[in-house]
């Protein structure tokens, strides 16, 4: 049977066969060598540049501009990967308009900054496209690590470990490593099964052991962890999601949005996906975003996205929920979800408008619903950790938690955003500091 | 809108834009499309003598360095002068001038140094009508091994005796195109002036060779792995024929020597400072070749917009206004105080002119940890590197001190009499200004 945009319910197949081609493409098609020479040049080298601050992982941008602009990409990239591994996948996910190309000096000048991102994924890519690893292993230590999750912290840890000569066993309770990169993104912005093919890169520097399907609280345990190796890393996420406290939320046609997208990005026929026709999503970040914009790209009639604060409080960037409203994702804020109507499945969410304090102001709405999305945010999701602060694993300095020889990074540990970028930094600096306290 | 009727040594021309002699007037399509276009008059691609035509390389015959976006900034060719008959020069240039009467067509000629060579080729194109001729003293490149072209440039005495065969030989206005590949540009002027030159021009190509091809090692541009210098034009050379035209212009030897000015002219503005500097006319080559002859569009909407601000109604009132302001160093006054000045509103924050001044000058430009980049008066030179590095037009300045401020740097006040090297006391031959 073959459906359209109209059909009622959550169904495959409301495209065409190309249409899912075309709207699962870049987000950004990549720059040709000429336009990234064109975007090179407008770069100023600025001293001191606020670019370089603005960056979680303190790439030298300036650096590795000019390094492009002067024909040489792969050195560009080696400035890159240097301070971020995972600098191709962040070229493509970082929020850049409120991160280095928020402070590029032409953007407060001009409003229009050198494309940074852009720059540094035509530089990595160069670079993986020759298929060169430019890092080496220092000479053996002896030393064995424990890296819990493959995501971008466990990632970023595990190869700053194995490049200074540690054994590294990555573990991950998925079936892939790349955590949040392989399971988490829209499919527009890595396309051609890139997290996959960036883990692979990355695990050429030899040394890291990935032993996935394994994880902590199940398989694993920190105890016997602590027992088997020197030192701990956890880089385990969030695995939980919150829950919207309604009743009735365990109705046909009520998903997580994370689940959604990894759904979505594991599918190797997106034709067979399917979607509602009246999709809702509940949150305001980029999961919410991601989300609500597939949803629309798999071809669902109407897709609203509700947050229950102003589009200013909005955890996605402007950007974003730009790129939403221009895929013809509805947004609507200040509304707070009150209860879901329907017979076994979803019908009718009903929402009560909400000012910026959450405050009610009794006015309520109804939207029709055949599916429903909940991204209200992640939780820490695993048992026998060490000691949190609030709903994260507390920590100290460079990671480390409250457990001897046991550090933590990423989404799961406290402070810092929830970012990509983020994560890298985290799973970097921890695993210089595990080497600084190993080998002292 | 201005009238740009140029009159240069008696040849008219309904403006000033003259295309050089090169690729570009090679023959009768291009010529006729570039006066369709609006050029004033052209400069036609050298002939040589009657005889087998010249060969020219089958592989490159340009090289080029470029600057953003690919934008052409310097060209080098290794191209000879026509490589086509002669009579067929000579019947076209006829046709052309026939069809526009009221457009220069200059003959450009190279012989050898030979009076006979000179006199036949004189009478020749004297046949076809054309207002002039342009000894081409100048390519640097081929012709040059063959005792022609900057071989002759280069010796004064060529020079003179040349441009005196020609003007024994002809009643044309005689031009003397001259080479910048010498030490003194002033030189082999003088010698075309002795030799009754009616007018010079300048500059023709530098000796160059553009890159180097870092694979094979091979000089650009590489003809089988092979590379050979050619001459250099374009924007990259303005500054130098600039100078080389202001040189002559201001030497009072030559004085009343026109100039047809030649080198990297590019838009009107370019043009308006050769003849500021001295310039009768200007030739344009690269600019063509890059964009076509469409340029000279602009360039004379440009300059007669200039000439109405200015309220100048002939060009001739533009011709060496800048010439009597060049002056030696030694004149320049040293009671001319200025610092630079950032415009915060303007400044951007890039922190270029930190950089700049903190690495390689006066350590005189001041960066707060808010990124607030402020001139420290006391050790600011005014030597402008900030106003040269700044991204933003107008953020940095350099202001004047007025008589009586006090320079921070030195601590003295500033005087409002003008005073040079020649009268400062630190200098040994200095005498007292009375």
């Amino acid at each position: 049977m073959t459906h359209n945009a109209l059909s009622p319910g959550i169904v495959p197949g409301r495209l065409q066969a190309q249409d899912y081609e075309e709207n699962f493409a870049d987000l950004h098609e990549p720059l040709d060598d000429h336009e990234a020479l064109v975007a090179a040049d407008r770069c100023y080298f600025c001293h001191d540049a606020p670019c370089i601050t603005a960056c979680p992982t303190d790439i030298d941008i300036p650096l590795f501009i000019r390094q492009i602009a002067t024909g040489t990409p792969e050195a560009a990239a080696e400035t890159i990967l240097g301070q971020n591994i995972l600098g191709g996948m962040c070229a493509r996910v970082c929020p850049t308009e409120t991160l280095c190309e928020e402070v590029c000096v032409r953007e407060v000048a001009e409003g229009k900054p050198v494309l940074i991102g852009q720059l540094q994924r035509y530089a990595t890519d160069t670079l993986m496209a020759a298929g060169k690893h430019p890092f080496k292993r220092a000479e053996p230590t002896g030393k064995r690590i424990a890296v819990v999750g493959a995501g971008p912290a466990g990632l970023s840890c595990a190869h700053r470990l194995a490049m200074h000569g540690h054994d590294v066993a990555l573990y991950d309770g998925r079936e892939k490593p790349g955590g949040l990169n392989e399971y988490g993104i829209a499919a527009y912005k890595t396309v051609g099964g890139f997290a996959q093919a960036e883990v692979d890169w990355l695990l050429q520097i030899g040394g890291i052991k990935v032993e996935t399907g394994k994880r902590l609280g199940r398989e694993l345990t920190l105890d016997a962890l602590r027992d088997q190796y020197d030192a701990v890393f956890l880089g385990v996420g969030l695995g939980g999601v919150n829950a919207l406290g309604l009743e009735a939320e365990d109705k046909d046609g009520i998903a997580d949005a994370v689940d959604f997208i990894a759904e979505l990005r594991q599918a190797s026929d997106l034709s067979a996906l399917p979607v509602g026709r009246d999709v809702v999503v509940i949150g305001g970040g980029m999961t919410a975003v991601d989300a609500a914009v597939q949803s629309k790209l798999l071809g669902a009639l109407n897709v609203s996205l509700v947050y229950r604060r102003g589009r200013d409080r909005m955890n996605a960037s402007v950007f974003e929920q730009d790129l939403a409203a221009s895929k013809g994702v509805r947004i609507i804020t200040n509304a707070t979800p009150v209860a879901i109507h329907g017979n076994g499945a979803v019908r009718e969410v009903e929402f009560e408008y909400t000012d910026d304090t959450l405050a009610p102001t009794g006015e309520r709405f109804r939207l029709p619903a055949d599916q429903l999305f909940k991204a209200i945010g992640q939780a820490l999701d695993a048992e026998g950790l060490p000691e949190l602060d609030g709903r994260k694993i507390a920590v100290t300095g460079a990671g480390r938690t409250s457990v001897d020889r046991v550090w933590a990074g990423g989404d799961c540990a406290a402070g810092g955003d929830d970012l990509t970028v983020t994560a890298v930094a985290e799973g970097r600096d921890a695993a210089e500091d595990i080497h600084a306290s190993l080998v002292s | 809108m201005a009238d740009l009727t140029s009159n240069f040594i008696g040849i008219k021309s309904p403006n000033p834009f003259w295309l050089a002699s090169a690729p570009p007037t090679d023959k009768e399509y291009n010529v006729r499309r570039a006066f369709e276009a609006g050029w004033g008059g052209v400069v036609w691609k050298t002939l040589g003598e009657e005889g087998p035509p010249i060969v020219n390389v089958n592989g490159p015959r340009y090289g080029a360095i470029w600057g953003a976006d690919r934008r052409l900034l310097g060209l080098n060719n290794i191209e000879l002068i026509t490589d086509r008959p002669l009579q067929t020069n000579l019947d076209e240039m006829t046709r052309v001038k026939k069809d526009y009467p009221d457009r220069a067509i200059i003959a450009s000629l190279m012989v050898p140094v030979e009076e006979e060579s000179w006199k036949a080729i004189l009478e020749k194109v004297a046949a076809t009508g054309c207002d002039g001729v342009e000894l081409n003293f100048g390519c640097p490149h081929g012709m040059s091994e063959r005792g022609m072209g900057s071989a002759v440039g280069q010796v004064p005495e060529y020079v003179q005796q040349v441009a005196e065969w020609c003007k024994k030989h002809t009643d044309l206005p005689v031009i003397v195109k001259l080479t910048p590949n010498i030490t003194d540009i002033r030189k082999p002027a003088q010698a075309a002036k002795d030799g009754g030159a009616d007018a010079v021009s300048l500059i023709n190509t530098i000796n160059s060779i553009t890159g180097v091809d870092l694979d094979i090692f091979a000089p650009e541009p590489t003809i089988d792995g092979k590379g050979a210098h050619g001459g250099y034009c374009g924007p990259a050379v303005k500054p130098i024929a600039l100078n080389m035209v202001a040189e002559i212009a201001r030497t009072p030897d030559l004085q009343g020597l026109p100039i047809s000015g030649i080198g990297g002219v590019t838009t009107w503005k370019d043009a308006a400072e050769f003849m500021a500097l001295g310039a009768g006319n200007v030739q344009v080559c690269t600019a063509a070749m890059t964009y076509g002859f469409k340029i000279v569009q602009e360039m004379i909407s440009g300059l007669s917009h200039y000439m109405d601000e200015k309220g100048f109604t002939s060009v001739d009132q533009l011709v060496g206004r800048a010439v009597p302001n060049l002056s030696d160093w030694q004149h320049l006054n040293l009671n001319y105080v200025t610092k630079a000045r950032i415009d915060q509103d303007a400044c951007i924050n890039c922190g270029r002119c930190y950089a700049a001044c903190e690495d390689t000058s006066h350590q005189a430009i001041s960066m707060s940890e808010d990124r607030v980049f402020e001139v420290i008066d006391e050790e600011c030179v005014a030597c402008n590197l900030c106003v040269n590095v700044c991204p933003v037009e107008d953020c940095i300045t350099m202001e004047r001190l007025a008589p009586g401020e006090v320079d921070k740097r030195t601590g003295k006040v500033v005087e409002e009499e003008y005073a040079n090297w020649t009268m400062h006391p630190n200098n040994p031959g200095a005498c007292a200004a009375e």
